[in-house]
């Protein structure tokens, strides 16, 4: 057995339903006990990706092994490994809490015996104690969201897929999520899909952007910030004559470019935008070599750029990639 | 099939919580005996040739065509319209076991409910008194046929249920091919056309597939082997069809 077993392995994946392609040659790899985060517009291929991960949809080429097994050959198996939530979280409007989870562990194979303590345990770990006994259709969206991942999570699979789990939750069932699926770090392999960028953020060790059914990026969110906006940017305000600012600028750093500048203010700063291929901090050499122009500084700031701004950048990039062969095909 | 008792007794479970199921069988009941008082009345006026349970069961067509859509429609449409059939493929269960069970649990239901009825005909003999109302033969012939002809009358619903995720849009369609299946065939039957020689063998089938005629049989104590043939025929091949139904809607969904 390899040091570092794969759990999910996708390779050149592509899903067209009715000659629209919804997946166009998706290839990723998650290692085991790893929590991946797939973002991607509306409409990207994130949930028929996930789909096709569970063996519900079959993928049209390409192959999904998940813990070394593919899951076009031996679907019985693989749907014993995973845990997975769909979309939407379709419950049964008239059944108990309990009732249901176990139903589902009944079928998932758990023994009647584990079944029991499981579910108590599971209940605690979601914070559902409280709604046991309830029938699931009277139930708010933030508990019926955790009565689905009380769900993906109750036969202890290997794999755990979520096609957004936090939607429609409020602040605080968000952190309880999160803390949930942060516990599950290391046992579990998880995928979650999300809109919320923070919380992908937070909680995941690797991103995957998807856009028009293609993996546009992935990596850390601190590789993804280098690689799709590339180097730092810092934000200053000053006073002073700035005519010869660049060439200075140069002296600190080559790279160093200012990006944007505004007038000055009533008490005469600008503020000025910076960016450079550097990645690592530059403010005290630069805050030197303004200090030695006389040039009067109220404030230096390194921008830390959000995932939001990853995102937004890397499908852009990705909308002008399949933009632009268009004209050079005609 | 190690999850079809677990799916069954869910099914089972989920029909018994349903007010849908009560409101069925009340309608069902109530139908089926104002039928029965309208038979016993008609008895009382002139002496008739046949026993009660005959006419009784002769007029199966009726309920089997509100009463079937109604108990299966919901079956399978309901589960895609929610998308909970996503969650239960995704289980180590098949689609097969599924259907299975989903018919099996309306097909409990839909014998149970005539069973029912055995209590007017056990009123009957406590309040009349007279053997001669309660003959046996027709009754055990009567019951029987209901049982057998059911297996297919359900799967069909089943079949219709697989086609579409509109509720209603199932349950018009199981009503179109029951009555399809019941009424449309004895038309045939009685068409002049069909009697010329090129139609022969579409006679032939016809006249095989003549649930009208089964019952006579049946009621008369003749069990046949190409008709018992016939209904389970039907009622395999439904069930693949509704197996077929939903995976296809899987692949194209």
């Amino acid at each position: 057995m390899p040091d570092q077993p794969l759990a999910i392995e996708v390779s050149h994946l592509v899903k067209t339903y009715a000659g629209v392609t919804a997946v166009a040659d998706i290839s990723f790899t998650v290692a085991r006990g790893e929590i991946i985060g797939f973002l991607g517009p509306n409409g990207a291929g994130k949930s028929t990706t996930m789909r096709i991960l569970t063996g519900y949809l079959p993928a049209t080429s390409g192959s999904v092994r998940i813990c070394g097994l593919s899951v076009a050959h031996q679907p019985d198996e693989i749907k014993r490994k995973i845990g997975y939530m769909p979309e939407n979280n379709p419950l049964p409007e008239d059944m108990r809490v309990s009732e249901y989870l176990y139903f589902r562990g009944r079928l998932k194979e758990v023994s009647r015996r584990k079944l029991g303590p499981r579910i108590d345990e599971v209940l605690e770990l979601c914070d559902l104690k409280r709604v046991r006994h309830k029938i699931i259709g009277q139930l708010s969206k933030g508990y019926r969201q955790r009565v689905g991942i009380a769900e993906a999570i109750l036969a202890e699979p290997p794999v755990i897929i979520m096609d957004e789990p936090t939607i429609g939750l409020d602040p605080h069932q968000i952190l309880i999520v999160r803390d949930l699926i942060a516990s599950l770090r290391g046992r579990m392999t998880v995928i979650i899909s999300s809109h919320i960028l923070p919380e992908i953020e937070m909680t995941c060790d690797r991103v995957l952007i998807i856009n028009q059914g293609r993996v546009v990026a992935q990596g850390t969110p601190t590789d993804l910030r280098r690689e799709v906006l590339g180097g730092s940017h810092y934000q200053l305000e000053v006073a002073g004559d700035l005519t010869s600012l660049p060439a200075h600028l140069a002296l600190v750093e080559p790279t160093l470019t200012v990006t944007a500048q505004t007038e000055p203010d009533a008490a005469g700063f600008r503020s000025v935008s910076l960016s450079t291929d550097r990645v690592d901090e530059l403010g005290e050499p630069l805050l030197r070599a303004l200090l030695a122009q006389n040039l009067r500084v109220r404030s230096l700031s390194r921008v830390h750029s959000t995932l939001e701004d990853v995102f937004l950048a890397a499908t852009r990039r990705s909308w002008d990639a399949v933009a632009a062969p268009k004209p050079a095909a005609k | 099939m190690k999850h079809y008792l677990t799916l069954l007794s869910h099914e089972v479970r989920m029909l018994l919580v349903n007010p849908s199921t009560y409101i069925a069988a009340v309608m069902f009941l109530g139908v089926m005996g104002f039928m029965f008082t309208g038979i016993l009345e008609s008895y009382s006026k002139t002496p008739q040739d046949t026993s009660p349970a005959h006419v009784f069961f002769s007029i199966f067509w009726f309920p089997v065509l509100f009463i079937v859509p109604l108990l299966t429609m919901k079956c399978l449409a309901e589960e895609r319209r929610l998308g909970t059939i996503e969650t239960l493929l995704t289980t180590p269960v098949t689609t097969t076991e599924v259907v299975l069970a989903k018919y099996s649990a309306a097909y409990l239901l839909y014998v149970s409910l005539w069973a029912s009825t055995g209590g007017f005909f056990y009123i009957l003999k406590k309040f009349a008194g007279d053997s001669r109302f309660l003959d046996s033969g027709p009754l055990i012939g009567g019951y029987l046929f209901v049982a057998v002809s059911g297996l297919l009358f359900i799967a069909v619903g089943v079949f219709a249920s697989s086609l579409s995720r509109n509720q209603s849009v199932a349950g018009i369609l199981c009503f179109a091919m029951l009555a399809g299946l019941i009424v449309g065939v004895r038309f045939l039957a009685d068409a002049t056309w069909l009697n010329r020689d090129i139609f022969a063998p579409v006679k032939s089938a016809v006249d095989y597939a003549q649930i009208f005629s089964h019952y006579e049989d049946f009621t008369r104590g003749v069990i046949d082997a190409r008709q018992i043939l016939f209904y389970f025929s039907g009622t395999v091949l439904a069930l693949i069809f509704s197996i077929l139904g939903v995976e296809a809607k899987l692949l194209h969904s």
